[in-house]
């Protein structure tokens, strides 16, 4: 463990120095797995949001009420800890850097999208990624200003941001972002998940172009 | 095999022994867990089919799996994010009773389940005989929600969930394996939660 950080209350950013790292590619996700001292294992999957040419791998936790893991690794682990991890993993939720694609994530279901983000900056192709976030406030959003910067579409459903008002994702702000042969990838809980890609169904997105990654109360 | 992690210890020090290793206890909840947009599938549209290296392939619309024998699981099942849910209900039929009317041939040794969205997913044959595995449209007595798989999912729940396909219409035997989604997408090819079968190489 080379750097931990709390950017947000509840959440906390992990850099890893992975030894044999295999090269990921942006949306994988790493698991990461703790062994007590009788033996007991627990172990949780958490998406990447660093790029593949970053020296270190960066995962960014969500501390979830009583979540066995994600409370150990928001509030135990220290910088020169040694922590067990696998991956990268997963073959479908990724993006290759090279097709047009469409970021629509809910909450901390932005961090595999940081990484696209993160990927297409290193490969001097952001004119390829469209991204729109939703978050309940700006405050709340990991990798907010990152994502500002890139410019995201940011939405939240709790305060008002800039000239809009408070409220959720509408199918009238992904419509100017969708168009055809560009493969929309969706991440967040599984209510976000279920809402944000039935709006792209419903204005004409093929469901074959819609890749989803959700994530349940996992600890 | 890495040592203990400095500073864990677990939480939970009574573990149930009906959990396989890795897995925890999700209590009430029941996670969702789709690569795709869910379908909208309205029972009267769905149909399921067997078909493949069989002597007799044949589909079943709705009304007519309905008139087949009702067969029951309740017991747990196990989601590879590490998951388990315990004293689940799911009712529908009993894939033996399927297969007994489209009767495999001798070569037949795999099943390809695939779903309306086009999703796959492989199984030895052995996997989904010997009333191990259903074709379910009821939980807990209700019909199946949509986002678990409803109107109808393949229930396999001695493997990992990923291989219990939802929105499922197809059931392929197979001479030989054919890898599924998730199978050709970095995860093991039996998925056997006793034996951590989660990913390529276990």
């Amino acid at each position: 463990m080379t750097d931990v950080r709390h950017p947000l209350e509840d959440a906390v950013q992990l850099r890893l120095d992975v030894a044999d790292r295999v090269r990921h590619m942006a949306g994988q996700h790493y698991v990461v797995r703790l062994t007590a001292p009788d033996g007991y294992r627990a172990q949780r999957s958490y998406s990447v949001a660093s790029a593949p040419e970053d020296p270190l791998v960066e995962l960014f936790v969500e501390r979830l009420f009583e979540g066995e893991v994600s409370t150990f690794l928001a509030d135990v682990v220290e910088p020169g800890d040694r922590l067990e991890v696998r991956g990268p993993i997963g073959g479908w939720f990724v993006w290759d850097g090279a097709m047009p694609a469409l970021l629509v994530g809910g909450g901390t279901g932005v961090v595999p999208l940081v990484a696209m983000l993160r990927t297409a900056r290193e490969l001097g192709r952001t004119d390829l990624l469209r991204t729109a976030v939703s978050t309940r406030t700006l405050a709340e959003l990991p990798y907010a200003d990152e994502l500002l910067r890139a410019g995201a579409l940011v939405v939240t459903s709790r305060e008002p941001h800039g000239a809009r008002p408070a409220g959720r994702l509408t199918a009238a702000d992904l419509a100017p972002l969708v168009e055809p042969g560009r493969t929309a990838y969706v991440c967040g809980s599984a209510s976000f998940a279920e809402a944000a890609s039935q709006l792209l169904v419903g204005i004409g997105v093929p469901a074959p172009d819609i890749r989803v990654e959700r994530f349940g109360p996992s600890g | 095999m890495a040592g203990p992690t400095r500073g864990f210890l677990g939480r939970r020090r009574d573990r149930d022994p009906r959990l396989p290793p890795g897995q925890y206890d999700v209590g009430r909840d029941w996670p969702v867990l789709t690569a795709e947009p869910t379908p909208r599938i309205a029972p009267q549209t769905w149909s399921i089919t067997v078909d493949g290296r069989v002597e007799n392939p044949t589909a079943w619309t709705w009304d007519e799996a309905h008139r087949l024998p009702r067969s029951e699981y309740r017991g747990a099942i196990h989601c590879v994010t590490t998951w388990s849910k315990f004293d689940t209900w799911f009712a529908g039929v009993s894939v033996d009773t399927l297969l007994e009317a489209a009767r495999p041939t001798a070569d037949a040794h795999f099943v390809v389940a695939t779903s309306k969205t086009g999703y796959t997913t492989n199984l030895p044959l052995e996997d989904v005989t010997g009333g191990r595995a259903w074709v379910v449209w009821e939980y807990d007595g209700g019909p199946l929600p949509v986002e678990h798989g409803g109107p109808v999912r393949l229930l396999v729940p001695h493997l990992y969930f990923w291989k219990s396909a939802k929105w499922v219409t197809r059931l392929t035997l197979l001479q030989r394996d054919q890898p599924g989604f998730w199978e050709q997408n970095g995860y093991h090819d039996r998925g056997d939660p006793w034996r951590e079968q989660r990913y390529q190489g276990d």
